[in-house]
C-alpha cells in the first residue's frame, strides 16, 4: 500500500469504458456498481453514521456534556502522550530501518523486512500480553521493579510500550519500496560533489521521501491513537488515569452509557475521517511528485 | 590508482542498522521470545491440556472458520468494489475510494460499538432482520459480520493496483480473437487478478484471526458459542492464569508466523505474474 502505488491517474476508468472490447453492457455494469455500493454502504458507511446518529442522539447538550466529563478528557491526555511519544520513535526507527535497508546490501535483508512487518501479524492481545509477561508482578523484571517502585504494566509506560508495538511498521513499510525505488544516485553524487552525510540526507534524502514520510505518520498516528487490544491488556482500566479514548469507550459502553459511549467513539471518527482526508490529499500530491521529471 | 573499488557505499549504515536492530530486539523480538519461553515453562502435557482444552478448541474453531468464511465473503465483494472503482465512472467514486480505508483508520472499538449498534435487536438493521428470524449480534453471525468489516481494505487495496496496471490491450485481443467477454473475464483477466485476490485474502485472514476490539462487543463472548480466541487470552488473564494465556498466545503465534511467510511467499509471486502481465 506503497503511497506512489495507490497515485493512480483517475482517468483510467474513462479508457476502460471507451474500448468496446473492454468495457462491459451497461446493465453489466450498474448490476456490478448496484452490489458494490451496497456492499460499501452496509459494511462501512452505515457503521460510520451509526456513531455519529447515536452520539447525537440525547442532543448537543448531552454530547458535550459527555465529552468535557474530567474522565474523557484525562483519557483524550492520555491518548495524545502515547501517540506523542509513539511515533516520533516509530519515525526514527522507520528512517533509520529504511535507510539501512533500502540504500544498502546486505544478506538476510528479507528477513530484516519480515521481522519489521512482524507486529502486524501479531494479535493486540499478545502484544498486550508480552509486555505482561516481561514487565508484570509475575515477569522477567517484576520484581526487579517492585525494589525500585517503578510500574509499567497498568500503568502509563505499558500503555506507551504497547502503542509503541503496534504501530512499528508504519514508517518503514511506506519508506523501504519508495527508497529502493529511488535508488543511490543522488545521493552518491551529493557525495561526489561534496556534502557531508547530514547534507546529503537534509537536502537530498528527506525532500525526496517527505510525502511517503508523512503518509506513514499519518496512518502510525491514526492506529495508535485508535489502539484497543494491546492497551486493554496492560492498563488495567483505572478510570482518570490509564484510560485512553478507546478504553474509556468500552467502559461507558458497559456502564450503559450509550449516548456518552458515542459521544467519545465519535471524537474517534472524527479522527479517523481526517486522517483519510489527509491520506488522499498527501496521496494526490505524492502522484504530482512521482508524475513531475527530475527535479532540477 | 588502487584496486578497483566496486561500489561507493553510503555513509550511515552502521548506525541506521544498530539503531533497527537495538529497537526490534528492545519493542518486538525479546518481549515476543517471553511468550516462548513461559509456555516452554509449563511442560509438553500441561501445554497440551491448556491448548486444546474444549472451551479453547471451540474458540479456534470460532476464530478460524469466521476468518475464513469473512476473508472469502471479501474476495467477492472487495473485487468487486475494485472493479468499480478502477473501471467504472459513477457519481461519489472519489468519495468510496477514499473511504474504502475506513476500517484501518477507524478505532476497532468504535467500529465494534456501531456495528453492535446497528445489528442488535433493536438496531437499524437487526430489527429488520430480527423479523426475518435472522440474529446476528451477540451470535457467531456478528462476529463474521465484524471481521468481514475490518477485512475489506485488505482485498480491494492489494486487487486494486493490479486492475489498474492490467493493460487494456490483453482484453482486446481477447475480443478481437472471438472471445465472448465472459470468456475474456474467466481466462484473461482473472487469472491475472489471482495472485492479488489469494494475497489479499491471506492478509484479511491473518488480520481476523488476531482481531479483538470489533468483535467483542458484537460477538456476546457465549462461551463454546461466539468466544474468540484473543478472548479466551484475556480471560484467563484476568483470572490471572498467566501460564493458561501464554499458552493459547502461543498457538496463535505459530498459526501467525506460518500465515506470514505464507503471505510473504504469496507476495513474491503476486509481484512476479505482475511483472509478467505487464
Amino acid at each position: 500500500m506503497a503511497v506512489v502505488a495507490h497515485a493512480a491517474p483517475f482517468a483510467r476508468a474513462q479508457r476502460f469504458e471507451a474500448s468496446p472490447a473492454a468495457s462491459d453492457p451497461p446493465l453489466v455494469k450498474w448490476v456490478i456498481i448496484g452490489i458494490s455500493l451496497t456492499f460499501f454502504a452496509l459494511f462501512l458507511l452505515l457503521p460510520l453514521l451509526a456513531v455519529f446518529v447515536e452520539a447525537f442522539k440525547k442532543g448537543w447538550e448531552a454530547y458535550l456534556r459527555a465529552v468535557v466529563e474530567p474522565d474523557t478528557l484525562s483519557s483524550i491526555r492520555l491518548t495524545l502522550l502515547a501517540a506523542a511519544v509513539a511515533v516520533p520513535l516509530n519515525v526514527i526507527f522507520g528512517i533509520a530501518a529504511a535507510w539501512a535497508v533500502a540504500k544498502h546490501d546486505f544478506r538476510g535483508k528479507q528477513f530484516l523486512i519480515t521481522l519489521i512487518d512482524l507486529p502486524f501479524s501479531v494479535s493486540p492481545v499478545i502484544a498486550g500480553l508480552i509486555y505482561v509477561l516481561v514487565f508484570g508482578a509475575q515477569g522477567w523484571l517484576g520484581p526487579w521493579l517492585l525494589e525500585h517502585d517503578i510500574k509499567v504494566v497498568f500503568a502509563v509506560p505499558g500503555i506507551i510500550l504497547a502503542t509503541i508495538f503496534v504501530t512499528v511498521p508504519f514508517v518503514a513499510r511506506e519508506l523501504i519500496p519508495l527508497m529502493q525505488a529511488q535508488g543511490r544516485d543522488e545521493e552518491e553524487a551529493a557525495l561526489v560533489l561534496g556534502a557531508s552525510g547530514f547534507r546529503m540526507f537534509r537536502d537530498v534524502t528527506l525532500p525526496n521521501i517527505k510525502w511517503g514520510l508523512l503518509y506513514g505518520v499519518i496512518l502510525c498516528n491514526a492506529r495508535a491513537m485508535g489502539e484497543f487490544g494491546a492497551v486493554s491488556v496492560v492498563s488495567g482500566h483505572i478510570r482518570g488515569q490509564t484510560n485512553t479514548m478507546p478504553l474509556h469507550v468500552e467502559i461507558l459502553y458497559n456502564e450503559y452509557q450509550f449516548a456518552a459511549a458515542f459521544a467519545v467513539a465519535s471524537l474517534l471518527a472524527l479522527l479517523a475521517l481526517v486522517t483519510l482526508v489527509l491520506k488522499t490529499f498527501v496521496e494526490w500530491r505524492a502522484g504530482i511528485q512521482a508524475q513531475e521529471p527530475e527535479a532540477p | 590508482m588502487s584496486a578497483v573499488k566496486v561500489r561507493r557505499v553510503l555513509p550511515g549504515f552502521g548506525l541506521s542498522m544498530g539503531i533497527t536492530i537495538s529497537y526490534l530486539s528492545l519493542i518486538v523480538l525479546i518481549p515476543l521470545s517471553a511468550v516462548f519461553i513461559k509456555s516452554a515453562s509449563l511442560g509438553w502435557s500441561d501445554f497440551w491440556q491448556v491448548a486444546t482444552a474444549p472451551r479453547v478448541m471451540a474458540s479456534y474453531r470460532l476464530s478460524f472458520g469466521a476468518s475464513l468464511l469473512a476473508a472469502a465473503i471479501n474476495v467477492v465483494f472487495g473485487l468487486m468494489l475494485a472493479w468499480s472503482l478502477v473501471r467504472y465512472n459513477f457519481p461519489g467514486r472519489r468519495i468510496v475510494d477514499a473511504l474504502v480505508d475506513l476500517p484501518f483508520a477507524l478505532p476497532t472499538a468504535v467500529a465494534g460499538i456501531a456495528l453492535t449498534a446497528l445489528y442488535a435487536p433493536n438496531g437499524w438493521l437487526g430489527s429488520t432482520l430480527n423479523e426475518l428470524g435472522i440474529k446476528v449480534a451477540f451470535t457467531p453471525l456478528g462476529v463474521l459480520v465484524a471481521l468481514i468489516f475490518i477485512g475489506v481494505p485488505f482485498i480491494v487495496r492489494t486487487v486494486q493496483p493490479v486492475l489498474e496496471d492490467l493493460d487494456i490491450e490483453f482484453e482486446e485481443a481477447s475480443a478481437s480473437l472471438g472471445a465472448s467477454r465472459l470468456q475474456t473475464i474467466r481466462k484473461v483477466v482473472l487469472p491475472a487478478l489471482a495472485p492479488a485476490l489469494i494475497t489479499g485474502f491471506a492478509m484479511a485472514f491473518a488480520r481476523a484471526v488476531g482481531e479483538y476490539g470489533s468483535v467483542i462487543f458484537i460477538a456476546g463472548n457465549i462461551p463454546m458459542v461466539s468466544e474468540i480466541t484473543p478472548l479466551i487470552i484475556i480471560t484467563k488473564l484476568e483470572q490471572y492464569d498467566y501460564a493458561g494465556a501464554t499458552a493459547v498466545a502461543a498457538v496463535m503465534l505459530i498459526v501467525s508466523f506460518l500465515l506470514l511467510l505464507v503471505i510473504n511467499a504469496l507476495q513474491a509471486w503476486s509481484a512476479r505474474s505482475n511483472e509478467r502481465v505487464r
